[in-house]
């Protein structure tokens, strides 16, 4: 495998009692690209987030992430090397501050011990200001500040999806798999989290992978497309070329039998 | 894994909050000399044994408790069981390990707690709400057995009860009600300002985290099994040392039934009503919880004319702790403390209410 590639799929099968929902899929995903997931509901692409971050184990294939091959992967294990995610349907922590959301997703990064952290000692202290910086880059970046201190659960849809943008984004993963970051928001708030997830790509060189259903969305943030139909792979390519596949237009359109 | 974390670009100015923070911490330092030189200016040892003893002890507990439910999220109403650890352990300490200093036995009696509260929550990995707090609630009746069936817990005494030994520091005699209230109230202080850390410190942001949802805690990389039975762990500790105090700076002498079902819910019912997830919540639960008999005492005579039934009085209390508990649990989840913070915001706006 070329260093070019920061995760390959193999032939992963993924089924829940008997229903395939995912058959022997495989694609790669280049370093520092955005990589788009699209497909009909049902298409298994929540799935295959679920599996690339451990919390589904596939019934076969290999996942291969930074050149090494991942067994078993764990959603801890996972989170340790480097892959980040955000979920459909809002994953955040309702009654904590927006800072301390962000703040949690530092924890892998934590090396102060419990009685360090009980009595106020210096390297806990130490930690905990570095931790504070961190946060408020993130904040700053996201343009959360105003934010800052306000309950998450009081907080606006499309707000909260940059919120867990930022607390999977604080961590600095080298593989951000996003699981609709869009959904339920208006075409401004998408503009505004396109360009989110496009500065991310660019400024921090975090590579991408997200679902998404707003095909415009797509065509404009990514330069690699993989289509998804009732588990498998239909399209792979550029969005011109993925638009061109006669198989993703019947995935979308139906055909005729 | 390294510790450095790749920067984006820093800009961050925290002039504002330490001002806010001055103010708090004279108030609080008010408060805390305040509390410290009360003794002597009381000069009736009433308040100090009736009142702000077991006030004391039961915010404690309340503290303890609220770190495993209102912090992490994992309700528990065995509570008094691990009370009841701390107690029978720091007295065999004090009974069986001559020479050993006051503060040590208490603090092995907290460790001991936490030891068995941590072997309570390794069940915490597996099994969630109602059937999680059906564990503890079997941990308590466990426990309670425990140090009523054998002996060596009360040291063969024929009545089951245990006192302790000696109540001393560097040569001062503690047994005094100022001495046990002084007692108290280091303790308390001491362990406030540990929680208080806690909570605000990465661990305590993951327990927050697992209470608010464990399983995206578990994908940002929160070892969720391990913080939750290390929550049972801290609580147990704290419920230990409160266990002991409840036992010996309070009661005097105690036994397994000093530390039934019913002090669970006594404690359970200081968190809801005082506040969940919150620190300053556990005094006002507790001493909403130890002034409430009172009052209903004094306004009981005052209404009946000095004649008044005690049994009638007993449940009286139990109707209005009640009807308050499904109030707090309807109308205000987050309990008395909530309550404080709205009023504190709407007198400081007050004059501007438009």
């Amino acid at each position: 495998m070329s260093d070019a590639e920061i995760l390959q799929v193999r032939n992963i099968s993924l089924s829940f009692k008997g229903v395939k929902a995912i058959s022997d899929l495989s694609f790669s995903v280049r370093r520092g690209e955005i990589c788009a997931l699209i497909g009909p509901n049902g298409a298994g692409k929540s799935s295959l987030l679920n599996v690339l971050n451990g919390v589904y184990r596939p019934d076969s294939g290999e996942l291969i992430f930074e050149s090494e091959r991942l067994r078993r992967v764990h959603p801890l294990e996972a989170a340790r090397r480097g892959i980040g995610r955000t979920f459909q349907n809002n994953a955040l922590f309702k009654k904590m501050s927006v800072v301390d959301n962000l703040l949690t997703g530092l924890s892998r990064y934590m090396r102060s011990g419990f009685l360090e952290q009980a009595l106020g000692l210096p390297r806990a202290r130490r930690e905990a200001r570095l931790f504070r910086e961190r946060a408020e880059e993130v904040l700053e970046f996201l343009e959360l500040q105003p934010w800052r201190d306000v309950e998450v659960g009081s907080l606006a849809y499309g707000l909260q999806k940059r919120v867990e943008l930022g607390r999977a984004l604080i961590a600095a993963p080298r593989l951000l798999l996003l699981d609709e970051p869009m959904a339920g928001m208006n075409a401004e708030e998408k503009r505004e989290m396109s360009r989110f997830i496009a500065d991310i790509n660019r400024d921090l060189g975090t590579t991408v992978v997200l679902i998404e259903h707003d095909i415009g969305v797509v065509m404009g943030l990514s330069a690699h497309v993989v289509v998804l139909d009732y588990g498998r792979k239909v399209g792979d390519g550029t969005p011109a070329e993925v638009q061109a596949n006669p198989e993703v237009i019947a995935a979308y359109l139906g055909t005729v039998h | 894994m390294t510790t450095s974390i790749p920067s984006i670009a820093a800009a961050y100015d925290e002039a504002p909050v330490t001002l806010l923070r001055r103010r708090r911490l004279l108030l609080l330092g008010g408060l805390l000399a305040l509390a410290f030189a009360l003794p002597p200016l009381l000069g009736s040892d009433y308040w100090l044994n009736a009142i702000l003893i077991p006030f004391l002890v039961l915010s404690l507990a309340g503290l303890g408790l609220n770190l495993l439910t209102g912090y992490t999220g994992q309700t528990s109403v065995g509570a008094a069981g691990f009370m009841a650890v701390g107690a029978f352990a720091t007295y065999g300490l004090l009974l069986r390990v001559p020479g050993l200093p006051l503060p040590l036995a208490l603090l092995g009696g907290g460790l001991i707690a936490a030891a068995v509260g941590w072997l309570f929550g390794i069940p915490s990995a597996r099994i969630k709400g109602f059937y999680l707090m059906v564990t503890t609630l079997a941990a308590q009746f466990f426990l309670e057995w425990v140090f009523a069936k054998f002996p060596w817990f009360y040291n063969h005494a024929s009545s089951g009860t245990i006192s302790a030994p000696r109540l001393e520091l560097f040569g001062y005699n503690l047994a005094t009600p100022a001495g046990r209230y002084l007692l108290a109230l280091s303790c308390v202080v001491l362990l406030t300002w540990v929680a208080h850390n806690l909570v605000r410190s990465q661990i305590g942001r993951n327990w927050m985290a697992i209470r608010d949802m464990d399983t995206a805690a578990a994908v940002i990389g929160i070892p969720v099994e391990r913080y939750k039975r290390q929550a049972f762990a801290v609580s147990s500790f704290y419920l230990g040392i409160a266990g002991a105090l409840w036992a010996f700076a309070y009661l005097g002498t105690a036994s397994a039934g000093s530390f039934d079902i019913n002090r669970s819910f006594q404690i359970l019912f200081i968190i809801i009503i005082g506040g969940m997830g919150s620190i300053a919540g556990n005094f006002l639960g507790a001493a909403f919880i130890s002034l409430l008999p009172i009052f209903l005492n004094h306004a009981g005579q005052w209404l009946s004319g000095g004649h008044v039934d005690t049994g009638q009085l007993q449940n009286l209390q139990k109707v209005i702790f009640g009807a308050l508990i499904i109030w707090f649990l309807v109308k205000e989840p987050e309990g008395l403390i909530r309550l404080l913070r709205n009023l504190a915001e709407r007198l400081r706006r007050w004059p501007l209410r438009f």
